[in-house]
């Protein structure tokens, strides 16, 4: 079997799931003969032609709205938004319009559509093509996002995110979108939306984590364990809905919380989690909780950026601080 | 001097303001008076509708209201040309061409009443049409998606959005318009020019000549009509659906008509608009010609007016009453709907709004 990259998961995904469903179309700005500036959708316009791989003209709003159209007819959209950020000009067609037409009309009109955007810093990009702006979606009702953080959770998280009824943003971390092969078998299996994934049990710090930073959060555990530390890596995959009970549930076996993500730290999701833990898991807690952020402030241009994102190292120290604590 | 490209725009009337003909090629539905009758009656109880609207909102039996008084040609000119399988993606004003396509007066109530399942049409075709767009323009773009799946699927049919002449400076429009245009889309863009965005006059939305040749740019179909003439509106529109059904692509109307009421109940247009110039516009409103050229044609009178004013009461006085006795939703309603399915988190908030409802009583 094949060994596949993450974006090479988001691919076989698209394929899979439009081979099986014809009502499943892709459009976006470079996603048809270009194959998309990443090369998600490298290939697809050749199997499935030219009006189920469109390409749009060059206007976000126009490609979000459409998509709306799209799937309250029934069809499944899934828009590629080419960086994370130029979705603005969509928000309006999303959060005023996707997320809350189930809501407005009683259930009468839906839409079952995918947003796609590459997500994220630390690959020397030019400015507005480093985001990581997720917190601004997590606050709407309706709203589905969804972050994988490997080619497996991409390849079923995708196929989950395009068979969902309601719409979904699917954030894709674009660092790691070639950072490592791992086998993906092309079966259509989709995993399961609203639910944390946990990549690695631990009895003594819980580490919370999505998207390109699950990375360092994996490489922080194995650190701690060099030191005797057993440290559990929770990916949350959805961020809403929120699967809190995983969270709860680790936090109470470890006592600790260090959550890391490279958004902004005030108001990031970060900020959600930590309330949960405080409103939830207060008395299980043996040390404060501990969040591994990017700063409040614009992530800098390449040459600084690595410096912006959290490092493993960081996670290691609020990982032992936790510890110190108590 | 080489030039490039050249337009123009036509302007269509066939009824003045006194209702005299001005052209003789009437359009084939024009010659059958008995259509002719029927669409006069659904402006007229449009207007009935409209009244009895700001009626119960005046007594606090409603919330803020959008009034179409001086639109009905334009609206039912628009909704009588669509066939029933076309999809409508409305503005919030847009009810005569709603009643046509089968929204009950009770349900505008009810979403003007502060009820969501107001925009649950019940009957088709309107069940398959969007609820209005509250954000502006926005719903070009819905209409363009529909366009877009229809022609995909190889359907013929059309999506018709209807926006003001405010709504021509979104965007959302020039979004749709150029998407119909690169793609040849079955969309059919009615901007129903009534003067006014809330306060703010036509002449400070653009600088364009007219709104319609906004659609020329994008290379589509695109007309001026007298939005007042319903017999001019439903020509244009029919015009514009055939286009489009037949693969020859999207259009922009411009219907230039003109808000005789305020922007919504919580205005008062007489704080930035003269009486000389409403006092104008109503002597160009859409009922009169309409009355007159019927009239003439022996195929109305006073007499039929009042009984078809009586029974319009009638349905209204009907309609509030349905309304009106329509329970409030459950607590638990507000999140029934935001999801397929509850989820698990989710059913942690409702349980908890539940528990408090239940205290509270």
């Amino acid at each position: 079997m094949a060994q596949i990259t993450l974006i090479e998961a988001v691919t076989q995904a698209l394929a899979y799931e439009m081979k099986h469903d014809d009502s499943v179309v892709v459009l976006g700005e470079d996603v048809g003969v270009n194959g998309g500036v990443f090369r998600a959708t490298q290939g697809l316009q050749e199997k499935f032609g030219e009006w189920r791989v469109i390409d749009t003209p060059l206007d976000e709003m126009t490609i979000a709205g459409v998509t709306v159209g799209m799937a309250v007819q029934g069809m499944k959209p899934v828009a590629e938004a080419q960086f994370e950020g130029f979705i603005y000009p969509m928000m309006e067609h999303i959060a005023c319009h996707a997320a809350r037409m189930r809501n407005r009309t009683r259930g009468r009109l839906t839409v079952p559509a995918v947003w796609r955007a590459p997500w994220g810093g630390g690959i020397r990009a030019p400015e507005h093509h480093s985001e990581a702006n997720e917190h601004l979606f997590t606050n709407i009702p309706g709203l589905r996002v969804v972050l994988p953080s490997s080619p497996a959770r991409a390849y079923g998280l995708l196929l989950a995110a395009i068979r969902d009824p309601d719409p979904v943003i699917f954030f894709e971390p674009k660092r790691i979108y070639r950072q490592y092969k791992e086998e993906v078998p092309d079966d259509g299996e989709a995993l399961p939306l609203d639910v944390c994934f946990v990549l690695r049990d631990g009895t003594d710090v819980t580490i919370v984590s999505w998207g390109a930073q699950v990375k360092e959060a994996l490489e922080a555990a194995d650190a701690l364990a060099a030191e005797g530390i057993s440290a559990e890596v929770i990916d949350v995959a959805t961020l809403t809905p929120l699967d809190f009970d995983t969270i709860a549930e680790s936090v109470a076996k470890t006592g600790r919380c260090v959550i890391v993500h490279e958004a902004p730290k005030t108001a990031g999701f970060g900020a959600e989690i930590a309330a949960r833990v405080a409103e939830e898991c207060l008395y299980d807690l043996l040390a404060p909780v501990e969040r591994v952020t990017g700063p409040d402030t614009h992530i800098p241009l390449f040459r600084l950026e690595m410096k912006y994102l959290p490092s493993a190292e960081r996670v290691v120290d609020a990982a032992k601080r936790t510890l110190a604590a108590s | 001097m080489t030039i490039a490209a050249k337009f123009e725009i036509e302007y269509l009337q066939y009824l003045d303001a006194e209702g005299k003909q001005v052209r003789k090629d009437l359009p084939e539905f024009a010659k059958d008076l008995d259509h002719m009758v029927e669409l006069y009656k659904l402006m007229l109880s449009t207007r009935v509708f409209d009244a009895k609207s700001i009626a119960l909102q005046r007594t606090g039996k409603l919330g803020t209201y959008a009034s179409c008084l001086g639109h009905e040609a334009a609206h039912v000119g628009i909704g009588s040309a669509m066939k029933p399988e076309d999809v409508l993606a409305p503005s919030y004003r847009e009810y005569g061409a709603q009643l046509y396509r089968g929204v009950q007066p009770r349900e505008v109530y009810m979403y003007w009443g502060g009820d969501e399942r107001g925009n649950d049409y019940q009957k088709e075709p309107a069940r398959h049409d969007f609820a209005w767009s509250v954000p502006i323009a926005t719903q070009c773009l819905h209409a363009a998606g529909s366009a877009l799946a229809f022609k995909i699927r190889g359907e013929k049919r059309v999506a018709v959005a209807t926006i003001g002449d405010g709504g021509s400076s979104k965007g959302d429009f020039y979004g749709a318009i150029n998407m119909a245009g690169a793609r040849e889309l079955p969309l059919v863009i009615a901007i129903v020019n009534n003067q006014w965005a809330i306060s703010v006059p036509r002449k400070i939305q653009s600088g364009a000549q007219t709104l319609a040749q906004k659609g020329i740019a994008a290379g589509l179909y695109s007309i001026q009509v007298d939005g007042n003439d319903i017999i001019a509106v439903r020509k244009a529109m029919e015009d514009a659906l055939e286009r489009a059904r037949s693969g020859q692509g999207g259009s922009v109307l411009e219907l230039v008509t003109y808000r005789l009421g305020d922007h919504t109940t919580a205005d008062d247009a007489r704080r930035y608009r003269g009486k000389d110039e409403v006092d104008e516009a109503w002597a160009k409103e859409p009922m009169k010609r309409l009355r007159n050229w019927l009239v003439a044609k022996k195929v109305w009178d006073d007499a039929k007016e009042e009984a078809w004013k009586a029974e319009c009461d009638d349905w209204m006085d009907n309609e509030v009453n349905a309304y009106l006795e329509t329970k409030t939703q459950p607590v638990t309603a507000m999140f029934d709907y935001t999801f397929a399915e509850l989820p698990a988190d989710l059913a942690k908030q409702r349980d908890a709004v539940l528990a408090n409802e239940n205290k509270a009583h």
